[in-house]
């Protein structure tokens, strides 16, 4: 969209939602990267009967009009409405958005830090940061998998397993057919884990709300660790233990040596994530799910490689993806043969 | 035959430029790419050096799984044939070949150094560590 567009609407929409009498909206910038999303900061300064405010806020939209084919995106407002009231550290969401810019839109406050998974790991600054967020991550992801689908008939579009089937093979299944459709060239690592995953589907039925991208990349920090879980499109109904095992997966570790997001013991974290309310820790099934995770990350860089390779796309970063595919396929390795840290 | 400098030192040279001239001079969303270009060149290079050996290891791994066969003597002949009998391991992958103990462990073995050549070439680091 554009500024002017959006500084027009958000004013009017901002002094309907809070009831102030005037708005004055300020700072107004576009934040580069998210093709699928685009995401605006704003400083809006309230004036009202009761005083004066100002709201240091994030804007988020489609970027197109019509159904995102993801549900998680449409609900992302109520994604993140639902962790916030369960206590995990999340932005806090303002208002979900109405149609006056024809495109699904929400706000929420800002939080303060960055994102990026290498600067964690490496960065001095951090040190403290390093060793703090572990448990805070734990915490978080205990509180998350507090939200109970029963309890959010707003968020009953989100997918989840298909009923009579263990809830782990919807997404072996969707991974598999998308690395079926994608693949330009043979991967017997890939058959081999594919067959390992069929033949070791958990049988266990708790389900619960699960985010689904929790890893390092997908966390706000500071200096004093964990401002907030974002990225909610991915989030659906499943097992828990799946979100711990994507946060193990070797690449979110980012060249960190531990295996929880490259900053945290296993051990500790189930502990911390057990004591802060999450289901017990079920060491099989979290396999499971990291080696499903890797080779679902490993999908995901034979898909990027392949846009390039059609033409969808000229940048060299998506063509080098496509041989980083042998790492997913040496962690896999490792896992299948019981070798994983 | 083409005169010096190889491909290799061509190679080498357009990597130094990419990542001490235009890295240098530029930032953002250029100088990521320049450093992933230059990155690339550099893998070319180790591809380049390796993929007679790294080959014909996979070839005679594959002979040890799928059977004796003889190697197709031009490069390129070999490269399709390569594809081909991967494409074929994997079928059987898929279809069980691989859920007996002995064929799994030799299996394991065979993949273990096909990939390890892969990260010589891809991601020295990782592959130095492994």
């Amino acid at each position: 969209m554009q500024a002017a567009e959006v500084q027009e609407g958000l004013t009017s929409f901002v002094r309907e939602k809070s009831a102030a009498d005037a708005v004055r909206l300020e700072n107004l910038v576009r934040l580069s990267g998210g093709a699928s999303r685009e995401t605006w900061t704003f400083d809006a300064h309230l004036q009202g009967k009761g005083g004066a405010e100002t709201i240091e806020g994030i804007f988020r939209c489609d970027p197109i009009p019509g159904v995102p084919s993801m549900p998680g995106r449409a609900l992302e407002y109520h994604l993140i409405k639902a962790a916030w009231d369960e206590g995990v550290v999340v932005p806090e969401p303002l208002w979900d958005g109405d149609d006056r810019f024809g495109v699904k839109f929400f706000t929420m406050r800002r939080v303060p830090g960055e994102a990026l998974g290498a600067r964690l790991i490496r960065g001095e600054q951090y040190g403290e940061a390093r060793r703090l967020v572990p448990e805070q991550l734990a915490q978080s992801l205990a509180r998350i998998h507090k939200v109970k689908r029963e309890a959010h008939p707003e968020l009953h579009p989100l997918p989840g397993p298909i009923p009579g089937q263990p809830t782990a093979k919807a997404e072996v299944d969707n991974y598999e057919a998308s690395y079926r459709l994608a693949t330009p060239d043979p991967h017997p690592v890939f058959e081999l884990a594919f067959r390992w995953l069929h033949q070791n589907m958990p049988l266990a039925d708790d389900c619960t709300l699960v985010h689904g991208d929790f890893r390092l990349g997908n966390f706000m920090f500071d200096e004093g660790g964990l401002r907030g879980v974002i990225d909610w499109e991915l989030a659906h109904w499943g097992d828990p233990m799946e979100d711990l095992g994507w946060l193990a997966v070797k690449s979110w570790r980012f060249g960190g040596k531990q295996p929880m997001a490259g900053v945290g013991d296993r051990e500790a974290f189930f502990e911390a994530y057990e004591a802060a309310g999450g289901f017990p820790v079920d060491r099989k099934r979290v396999r499971f799910w990291e080696l499903f995770g890797n080779l679902r990350w490993g999908v995901i860089t034979i898909s990027q490689a392949v846009n390039y390779l059609v033409g969808r796309s000229k940048s060299v970063e998506l063509a080098s993806i496509g041989r980083r595919t042998a790492e997913t396929e040496w962690e896999l390795l490792n896992l299948l043969e019981g070798k994983g840290d | 035959m083409q005169d010096r400098p190889t491909v290799d030192e061509l190679l080498e040279a357009v990597a130094g430029f990419l990542r001490d001239d235009v890295m240098t001079n530029t930032t953002g969303r250029i100088n990521f790419h320049a450093r992933v270009s230059s990155n690339v060149l550099e893998m070319m290079r180790r591809e380049l050096n390796h993929r007679e050996e790294h080959l014909g290891r996979e070839w005679a791994g594959l002979d040890g799984l799928l059977g004796l066969e003889s190697a197709p003597a031009s490069f390129d002949a070999l490269q399709a044939r390569l594809l081909e009998r991967n494409r074929d391991l994997a079928g059987r992958i898929k279809d069980g070949f691989a859920d007996d103990a002995d064929v799994r462990g030799r299996l394991l073995a065979h993949l273990r150094t096909t990939v390890h050549d892969k990260l010589v070439v891809s991601n020295p680091a990782l592959a130095a560590d492994a």
